[in-house]
Formats: C-alpha cells, sequence, structure tokens
C-alpha cells in the first residue's frame, strides 16, 4: 500500500483542501516539515488569516515572502502567509507595459476593490503565488493550504474566472464607439449605466470604465499566466490531499471535495482526518461489553442499584467515548472508498494543542506513521 | 434571568462563529427554545447549505417561508411560538430591493448583463447590506418576537457585520447611502440587535471567539449578548474513583480487562475535561462575557430529540445568567 510519506516524497507540489477549521494549516505544515526532515527545501504557503500556522511554526508575523523557520532537520523549512492584495500589485507591475500603466492601475479605487474583495481574488492569488514558488523558485516541495471555500473548484477555476471578469462583456459594450449600427446597443448600455449610477452613484461606475481602460493590452499576459497556473495544477507531481475531521458536516464536504476533483481530472492522494476519539475497543475474546448500546445499558442497570453511581459514571463514560467513536467511522466509510486507493491516514485527538515547533514535529510523527498514534 | 424576557430583550439575534463549531444546530436549539416558551421566532439563513432544514426533518429552506415548529394554537400543550425559517440571498434581496425602488424593469438585465457583479466588486459589501437591509424589512414588519440570523461562517462575519458602516462612509448619498445608515441604526441599537458568538471549549475556537468579539465591538458597535459554548463534556463525578474500588462499593467484580478499559476511558476523559475547563477559564478572564454551555452530543444524528436537549440546555443557561442591572 503506498503511504502518506510516499506521496509526499514524490510530488513537487501539495495542495491541501478541505473545509475550514480541520486543521488544514496544520496539516498544510508538518507536510512541509516532513519534506524538510527528508532533506528537501520545502516551502508552505499559508492563506488563514487567523494566523495559525505562525503559531504552530512559534513564528509572528509571516510575510508574503517566504522566511526561514530553523530546526532539527537535514533540508530546509520555509513558509510564508499570503498577503492577497501584495501578490495582484506584483502582478499588475509584471504584466503592465509601462511603470505608468501600473501605476493607473495600483491607484484606481475600483482595482483597490478588487484586489481586496473580489470573491476567487484569493483563491486566484494563492494559485499564482504557488507558480511563482514552484515554477520560479527553487523548491524541491511548495505545500500551499487552500482558502477555506466550500467549493474546491474556487480554488481550481479562480485564475479562468477572474480572466473572465477582466474581459467583462458590459465593457465590451460601454468601449464601443458611438457610431452606426452598433449606437442603439450603446444607447440601451447607457441607460443601464444610468440606473446603475442612481443607485450606487457615478463615481463607481467612473472608476469601474477608469479600470478597464486602464487595464487595455494587460488581459493576454494574464489569460497566460492562468493557463499556465491551471496546467500546474494538474501535473503529475502535483497531489491533492484531502483533510478533515471525522464530523459528519465536514466528512459531506471533503466528499463533495472529492467529486469535484475528480471532474476536473485531478486525483485525490490521500486523505487525512485529524482529531479522531479513541475507540477503546474490548480486549480480544473478553467477555466484556463491546458496543455503546450494551456499555450504557450497563451503565442504566448500575444506575438503578445502591451505591452503583460511580461505576455507572465510568461505564457511561466508555459509552460516551465508544458511540462517538462508532459515529465518527461511519461517518467516515464512504469517503475512504471514495477516495481509494489513495492513503487515509486516521489522526488520533492529541492530548497536546499545536503551538510550538516541538508540537508540530510530534504530531507529524503521528501523521507520518512513526509513532503509535497513527492507525 | 427570565429566558422570555432574555430571548425577546431584541428583536434580531444574530448567531455567529467559525466553522465547524456547530452555529447551525445552536441557531438551531435558540430557536427551538424560544419557540418552547411561547416566541415567535423567524430563522433566517444566509448561506443556505440545507443542514438547518435537516435537522427538523424538513425539506431544504428557499426564499419563502417555511414551518419548522407550528405555533401554538395547533398544539396541546399551548406554548409553542412556533419557528418559520427562510434564506435570504444577495440576488433574491437585490431583485427586492430594485422592486421596491422603481427598478424592476431593468432589474433582469441588471442580473443578465453581469452588471450586479460588476457593482458587487466595484463597491465591497453591497451584497451584505441587501440581506441586512431585508432582515431590517422584516424586524420592521413587526410579524417576529425574535429574528434569529444564522450569520456566515468564519471571518466572514466580521465583514458582514462591517459592511454597513464602510458602506455608509464609502457611499455618500442615494439608496444605498439610506440603506447601510438604517442596517447601522439597526445593528448599534442594543433594544433591537445583539451578536451572539458561538465557540468550543478549544484553545483555537476561544483565541477566535475573543478576538471576533473586540472587533466586532469596536469596528461595528453592536451588542454583544453572552457566549454559547457548544460541545461541553457533562461532568461525570464518579469517574475520579478507581473503576476497582468503585466495583467494590458496588459489590461488583469487574471482568478481565474491564478495569483498564473503564480506567483508560476515564483518564482520557478527565484530561479533555481539564482542557475545556482551562479554556473556558481563559476566555472569562479574557473576554467579560457571560457564557451559556451546552453539552456535547455523543450521538451522531441531530433530530428533534437532539436539539429539544440542548434548546433545555440554552434555557437552563439563560437562568442561570445575573439579570440586568439591579435586579439580582
Amino acid at each position: 500500500m503506498i503511504d502518506l510519506s510516499r506521496v509526499v516524497g514524490q510530488s513537487h507540489v501539495v495542495v491541501c483542501c478541505g473545509s475550514g477549521g480541520v486543521g488544514k494549516t496544520t496539516t498544510a505544515a508538518l507536510i512541509a516539515m516532513e519534506g524538510a526532515r527528508e532533506g528537501r527545501k520545502a516551502v508552505v504557503v499559508t492563506i488563514d488569516p487567523a494566523r495559525r500556522l505562525a503559531d504552530a511554526l512559534g513564528l509572528e508575523g509571516l510575510t508574503n515572502e517566504p522566511s526561514k523557520i530553523e530546526g532539527d532537520w537535514s533540508g530546509e523549512l520555509w513558509a510564508l502567509m499570503l498577503d492577497t492584495k501584495a501578490t495582484f500589485d506584483g502582478l499588475v507591475r509584471r504584466y503592465s507595459q509601462d511603470p505608468e500603466q501600473a501605476e493607473r492601475i495600483l491607484t484606481n479605487t475600483f482595482y483597490k476593490n478588487i484586489s481586496g474583495s473580489l470573491s476567487g481574488t484569493q483563491e486566484y492569488m494563492a494559485t499564482e503565488k504557488l507558480y511563482e514558488l514552484a515554477v520560479e523558485g527553487d523548491y524541491d516541495l511548495v505545500v500551499v493550504d487552500t482558502p477555506p471555500t466550500r467549493n474546491a473548484l474556487d480554488f481550481l477555476e479562480a485564475p479562468k474566472r477572474l480572466s473572465h471578469f477582466l474581459d467583462h462583456r458590459l465593457y465590451r459594450v460601454l468601449m464601443l464607439p458611438t457610431r452606426g449600427i452598433v449606437k442603439a446597443v450603446n444607447v440601451a448600455a447607457q441607460t443601464l449605466v444610468r440606473s446603475l449610477a442612481k443607485v450606487v452613484g457615478a463615481d463607481v461606475i467612473s472608476d469601474a470604465i477608469a479600470f478597464f481602460g486602464a487595464f487595455e493590452g494587460m488581459e493576454q499576459g494574464f489569460k497566460e499566466r492562468a493557463e499556465r497556473v491551471d496546467e500546474l495544477l494538474v501535473a503529475d507531481d502535483t497531489a491533492f490531499v484531502l483533510v478533515a475531521s471525522p464530523k459528519s458536516d465536514t466528512v459531506i464536504e471533503a466528499g463533495y471535495f472529492a467529486d469535484k476533483l475528480k471532474e476536473h481530472g485531478i486525483t485525490v492522494r490521500g486523505l487525512i482526518v485529524n482529531r479522531m476519539q479513541p475507540s477503546f475497543p474490548s480486549p480480544e475474546g473478553a467477555a466484556v461489553a463491546s458496543t455503546p448500546e450494551a456499555t450504557r445499558l450497563r451503565a442504566a442497570t448500575l444506575n438503578n442499584s445502591i451505591n452503583s453511581s460511580a461505576l455507572a459514571d465510568h461505564y457511561t463514560c466508555l459509552a460516551d467515548a465508544r458511540a462517538l467513536a462508532r459515529g465518527e467511522e461511519s461517518h467516515l466509510t464512504g469517503l475512504t472508498e471514495r477516495v481509494a486507493p489513495a492513503p487515509v491516514v486516521r489522526v488520533s485527538l492529541q492530548p497536546f494543542e499545536v503551538t510550538d515547533l516541538g508540537a508540530l514535529s510530534g504530531l507529524g510523527d503521528v501523521v507520518f506513521g512513526r509513532n503509535a498514534g497513527a492507525r | 434571568m427570565d429566558p422570555a424576557q432574555f430571548l425577546t430583550a431584541s428583536g434580531v439575534l444574530i448567531v455567529a462563529g467559525k466553522g465547524g463549531v456547530g452555529k447551525t444546530a445552536v441557531t438551531a436549539a435558540l430557536a427551538v427554545a424560544a419557540s418552547s416558551i411561547g416566541v415567535r421566532t423567524l430563522v433566517v439563513e444566509v448561506e443556505g447549505k440545507g443542514a438547518m432544514a435537516a435537522m427538523f426533518d424538513a425539506d431544504p429552506l428557499g426564499y419563502r417561508d417555511a414551518e419548522l415548529i407550528r405555533a401554538a394554537t395547533e398544539h396541546a400543550d399551548g406554548i409553542h411560538g412556533g419557528v418559520t425559517a427562510r434564506t435570504i440571498t444577495p440576488d433574491d434581496a437585490l431583485l427586492d430591493y430594485l422592486a421596491d425602488h422603481g427598478l424592476q424593469r431593468v432589474s433582469n438585465r441588471l442580473v443578465t448583463s453581469g452588471a450586479l457583479d460588476l457593482v458587487a466588486t466595484a463597491v465591497p459589501g453591497i451584497r451584505d447590506i441587501l440581506v441586512l437591509g431585508k432582515i431590517k424589512q422584516l424586524e420592521r414588519s413587526g410579524d417576529w418576537d425574535l429574528i434569529i440570523l444564522d450569520a456566515p461562517a468564519a471571518g466572514h462575519a466580521i465583514t458582514f457585520l462591517r459592511s454597513a458602516r464602510g458602506l455608509a462612509d464609502a457611499v455618500k448619498v442615494g439608496p444605498i447611502h439610506t440603506q447601510a445608515t438604517d442596517v447601522l441604526e439597526l445593528l448599534c441599537d442594543p433594544q433591537r440587535c445583539r451578536v451572539a458568538l458561538v465557540t468550543l471549549p478549544e484553545e483555537t475556537p476561544v483565541n477566535e471567539v475573543i478576538e471576533t468579539a473586540y472587533s466586532l465591538e469596536d469596528e461595528v458597535g453592536v451588542a454583544l449578548g453572552p457566549v454559547l459554548v457548544n460541545g461541553v463534556f457533562p461532568i461525570l463525578d464518579g469517574v475520579a474513583i478507581d473503576p476497582e474500588a468503585a466495583a467494590a462499593s458496588a459489590g461488583v467484580s469487574l471482568l478481565e480487562g474491564e478495569a483498564e478499559l473503564l480506567r483508560a476511558a476515564a483518564e482520557f476523559r478527565v484530561s479533555r475535561t481539564a482542557l475545556q475547563l482551562e479554556q473556558l477559564n481563559r476566555m472569562a478572564n479574557d473576554l467579560p462575557l457571560p457564557q451559556v454551555l451546552l453539552p456535547y452530543l455523543f450521538t451522531s444524528d441531530l433530530g428533534r430529540p437532539e436539539l429539544e436537549g440542548l434548546a433545555a440546555a440554552v434555557l437552563e443557561g439563560i437562568r442561570s445568567l445575573p439579570g440586568p442591572r439591579g435586579t439580582p
């Protein structure tokens, strides 16, 4: 069976996807750390604004450029925090024909709004940063944490979506000459613009028009870049790893991610399920109650007898733990089948919180099977 | 504090919290609790996921009202205020808004031409303000004693609530300005609106809830209700006693391997409970808001019986809250 270390060892790029709150950022960090432990030069890109990775790495204030993390590994570990706007600014500078064009765009109000808030911009810039590091940098392994979007395709389709936006139909209509046959079209467009201006104000519209005007000539560069990013995402040595927790809603979302990736021609190469409850199985061949129901029944019986409440609490406690573990395992059944033959790593709930390098390294041992904690 | 007084202290209660903390279940439990003491409740979802409806065994919610719990007249015990639920999506809210402003004629073209995307980009927060504007309209209608809004997850909750202030500043005149100002008035009036934050008794969720609480207070100016802490392990006093001693006092003999098993489960529970307690104490120190604790549910299904259990915990938590100033 292929294990997760092999998947990571054979990959140049690892993309961690999953819903929010499943330990995706921490998982991305420890995959990169594993690369460094194997002697590779690894970098991890985090997107989470809660700065959790910075916490886990014991680093305050990571920036948009990689910083080196020192530790006892033979390779190198670098980390950065994606700054969507700075990355976008860099892209504008790269594709503008001259510094004046770049300046006109960067100071435009509409651009400032796009680079900060257009849905999909964060996903787009994450892929852009990934491309920059993987293709233009000299890293052996680039690990990227994805934004907590519901739809895996937001990440995959963001580059195309943005270039489509820049190619906006409305803008084309607005910019048409006011002569001949197109005049009628233009009059209709003007009516629409006037209605819009009534609602949002004329400034907003003129900013938008100025933005598209300033962008003239740069669309091609953006489009080609988007296509190359897309090629990188579907490359053989790019591995998508699903991260989930065993709660039913996150498992459902992970299944949805897996399906969407498949539609896009991408195979899930690994599934990491964090925070699994221990199941406290009864010893082989023992006559001890083994199901949560039998255990709970025992507690109920004891609760009705004299002086038995402490023992009843013990059975309740065992029944609770078992019910939880069984529920989690049943949530996972369909998902593990769906991602097969990708390795599935179940990481049991740790007795510590990952707030420093030592803890991260300990968790790495669990995830990569150097410790009994992984089953 | 009296639950009825508490639950109707403001007409709108916004439930916010990061993904994975059980925000939707808590929202549903609050609604069940409110209905059970006769409060007419409307639940509004802004990210239609269908999870809420499934808890009530109902069809996925839509833009129209759906009855999840029927009001008192149809109930023998005669106390149910009823729970109604619906979604409000920005697109639907926009169409309503345009119709209300005499722009119905262009509304379809605005949507199909993609102009809407353009506007939403040009004016960040416009989608959020349309949704909040619609909620304000529902609040003014007086049809409900309580409107519970299941806010967007994660960091988006802050952006969502901040949109009113941002837009009121950015757009100086016109209907959007008016809308933003009205919404801001609603958000900043503790008689009309409060935010209840949901979290888990774990390190990261606690950090995040503290951060969110302060930024909501500073940047939005909205009143904060108690923090709803989901997934708190019920205390099992008996597990402090070693299982062999517990068995001896019960006059029961344990089977082979049973003591070890019970001991291991007890140790795990005790250490997780201690971690939870540590986080609850830290939160109490860093965030001066009362806490309402909701029990961990050791089941994988979340349906009406589980919601009733959570609702009972909500009511109990509210009863033990200190009353308004001047009352004991």
